[in-house]
């Protein structure tokens, strides 16, 4: 080696040690005055000596079985928490804590009650604090909580069959009759379609943001969602540039755009379907929705229109069974796993999570389909064609009748 | 309450509720309430500061011979501001007269002359409003009349009519300064005294601690459940003497019921004449009673609020009765 060669490799690992350096150093400074903050609180200052702590107690997932009540709750706020006592129905009940009564910043803490519950009925859950503020929450129909053994699981494959793939698979039947459409029937179609997602669209965002409500306050409910779905938006699209380039080394690969396309509604309908299945399990299993036939006639119909909203890209392709039936499980059987998860271990922030991300995937499948029907012409010209507006208003028309089945 | 007592469930479907097998009382509030600063059953048969040593009783209470044969009873009394625990690990953030909830009881026989010493040692203005014969001066209720912080008023008059009485704070806003634990009793004799009996001062209080105007809990002299743990000890065929006075704020009635016994309820306790024999008696707020009754048989016998809500939020207890039986 050259010995200007070493100075040079000496003066690059200078630059770099200074640069590391430079990294570190703000958060170095940082660390330093966080340690001040901790030490010195100067938030004291401002809430005098024997200020009242900030209790916030946030209910996870209450389970009732023959045991009793089984609460899992989470200290939400900046000081901790002592539960003192449990009510049950106005009456001090007796109860097990574990691990500790004392909650720490985001401690969690479950609950044993052991409270003769009345099987359809309501009772009302308050924790009380060594402070005595009282934390409530309401079990509104009372049914004992599903476990996970073979006869639940069974149970909820089934809920997920006719809710999710089902409906799936008998809107995909509509391949033959969509395939002999015309120009403007095929632009009706997708037009309806894409009414169909935009609906599904608005519904998912506005259950998302109503669930982002509902966390606890340090999970930021609202930005989760946002950034869940945008995230969700991004991938999808990322997905779709991957299928392409995939499709774009193999040209022996008959499957024409169209595939790609409905390959991409599929999984965006079925990150929306795990979602909407999260949500019928987790009611099932909270004993909060009456799960009756008029529910899962009303789920059913809704989900037909997502077939349709897959095969609707494929009207122009040749398309062999075997994609037709893997289209229909890509979109329609992540609702049984929805279904599971949600009726096993709900947790209102992943039911957030996926909400957002059933979001973010549908509007990224909207905006495919519309790129799609448009073609080369400008969008806006697009949409006040006849058969183009008439699609949108039935797709919105067909969900919102359908939706009141399910409301 | 089909768990309470003991009472085995036996399996059933679990599609028809919880049904938690164990024996025992399920109900209640867990743990036991520290009786390190406050006792309840000390409280039950202490008045005029009986239960200090007799040094540190004289700093509170005095008593003078009068001429005419009656007492002059001087009493001290302040307020201060102090955390109590009304249920096991639930505490409050009370005003207390002497330190404890509810206050010290005063007792007189009628006649006598009573002179309070009352120290504001609180963070509030304060007074102590007596029920009783009294001049409107010493009422401690008027705007003129409310004891500011660091100062003192000395409130003197006879004591009568003879009966069962409380005395309050009647500071602004009442409701707060009452439920916050203001309040105490103040027994009246008659001339010559009552028949010798077993006494026990009964107050039944409740605490809104999340200050919503709704009580988390109920009590019998302040700590929820006490007796289910500590039951009240009494002799089979000894007469039993409660003087029974309701505070509770928010609800506008408090109730008491016996099990398995029957007594003889004297309303303010002014008129020796009985007007009434019954298992449970309704009280109004600040209304009281005189209960006298002789336990026939040896054992456990629960007592409560009639209000099931109250029972189970603090408001029950137990009464042991020992000795063998006997006819009343």
């Amino acid at each position: 080696m050259r010995p200007d060669a070493g100075a040079a490799v000496a003066g690059e690992s200078r630059r770099r040690a200074a640069l590391w350096i430079a990294a570190a150093l703000p958060l170095a400074l940082l660390g330093v005055l966080l340690a001040f903050v901790v030490w010195s609180g100067p938030a004291n200052a401002v809430r005098g000596e024997d200020y009242p702590p900030v209790e916030r107690l946030a209910f996870q997932r209450v389970a009732l079985g023959p045991e009793g009540i089984t609460a899992t709750v989470l200290n939400d706020g900046p000081d901790p928490v002592t539960i003192a006592q449990v009510m049950v129905d106005e009456a001090y009940w007796s109860f097990e804590v574990k691990p500790d009564r004392a909650l720490p910043h985001l401690g969690r803490a479950t609950l044993t009650i052991p409270y003769p519950w009345v099987h359809g009925e309501a009772h009302a859950l308050r924790l009380v604090t060594s402070t005595g503020v009282t934390f409530d929450h309401e079990i509104a129909v009372a049914v004992t909580t599903p476990r996970p053994d073979g006869r639940f699981l069974a149970a909820f494959t089934l809920i997920g069959v006719y809710v999710g793939v089902l409906p799936v698979a008998i809107g995909l039947l509509w391949f033959p009759m969509i395939s002999r459409l015309g120009h403007r029937g095929l632009d009706f179609l997708l037009a309806l379609t894409i009414g169909l997602l935009l609906f599904l669209l608005v519904e998912t965002t506005h259950e998302g943001l109503d669930a982002a409500g509902a966390v606890p306050d340090s999970f930021q409910g609202v930005a989760l969602f946002l950034f869940g779905a945008i995230a969700a938006y991004l991938g999808l699209e990322a997905f779709g540039v991957w299928l392409r380039a995939r499709r774009a080394r193999a040209p022996d690969d008959a499957r024409g755009p169209g595939w790609i396309l409905a390959l991409l509604v599929a999984v965006g309908i079925g990150l929306h379907n795990f979602a909407e299945g999260l949500a019928i399990g987790a009611a099932f299993a909270l004993g909060e929705a009456a799960l009756g036939g008029l529910l899962i006639i009303g789920f059913a119909l809704h989900n037909t229109t997502e077939g349709l909203a897959i095969v609707a890209p494929l009207a122009r392709e040749r398309v062999r069974v075997g994609d037709l039936v893997r289209l229909g499980l890509v979109g329609g059987a992540p609702t049984i796993a929805g279904a599971w998860a949600g009726g096993l271990a709900y947790s209102p922030v992943v039911s957030v999570l996926f909400l957002a991300i059933g979001a973010g995937a549908i509007a990224q499948v909207v905006q495919q389909i519309a790129r799609q029907m448009a073609g080369d012409r400008p969008l806006a010209r697009q949409v006040i064609d006849m058969p183009v507006l008439g699609g949108l208003c039935a797709g919105f028309l067909v969900m919102y009748l359908t939706g009141m089945l399910v409301g | 309450m089909a768990l309470f007592g003991g009472r085995r469930t036996t399996a059933q479907s679990p599609a028809h509720g919880g049904h938690a097998t164990r024996g025992g009382h399920l109900m209640g509030a867990v743990g036991r309430v520290s009786t390190e600063a406050f006792d309840p059953t000390t409280f039950l048969r202490s008045w005029n500061f009986s239960h200090l040593a007799p040094e540190e009783r004289a700093r509170f209470y005095r008593e003078t011979k009068r001429p005419d044969g009656t007492l002059l009873r001087e009493y001290e009394i302040f307020a201060v501001d102090r955390e109590i625990e009304i249920a096991p690990g639930v505490f409050f953030p009370a005003w207390t007269y002497n330190g404890q909830v509810p206050g010290p009881t005063l007792r007189a026989t009628q006649g006598d002359r009573i002179r309070v010493t009352f120290v504001n040692m609180g963070t509030h203005p304060h007074t102590i409003h007596f029920h009783g014969w009294h001049p409107p001066e010493m009422d401690g209720s008027l705007p003129d009349q409310q004891v500011q912080p660091g100062d003192r008023f000395v409130y003197e008059f006879d004591a009568e009519p003879f009966g069962l009485h409380l005395y309050h704070c009647h500071a602004v806003p009442l409701k707060r300064h009452i439920h916050k634990g203001l309040y105490g009793v103040f027994i009246i004799d008659p001339p010559g005294g009552r028949a010798a009996a077993d006494e026990l001062v009964m107050v039944m209080n409740g605490f809104d601690t999340n200050f919503d105007a709704d009580n988390e809990v109920y009590a019998v002299n302040t700590v929820a459940h006490h007796h289910m743990n500590e039951p009240i000890r009494v002799k089979v065929g000894e007469l039993v003497r409660i003087y029974l006075v309701n505070v509770t704020e928010f609800d506008l009635v408090n109730s008491l019921h016996i099990h398995a016994v029957f007594f003889d309820a004297y309303r303010t306790g002014t008129s020796l004449a009985l007007r009434e024999s019954t298992d449970t008696i309704m009280l109004c707020q600040g209304e009281r009673a005189i209960l006298e009754t002789r336990f026939r048989y040896p054992g456990d016998f629960m007592f409560h609020a009639h209000q099931s809500e109250f029972a189970e939020l603090g408001w029950m207890g137990l009464f042991r009765a020992e000795g063998a039986r006997r006819e009343t």
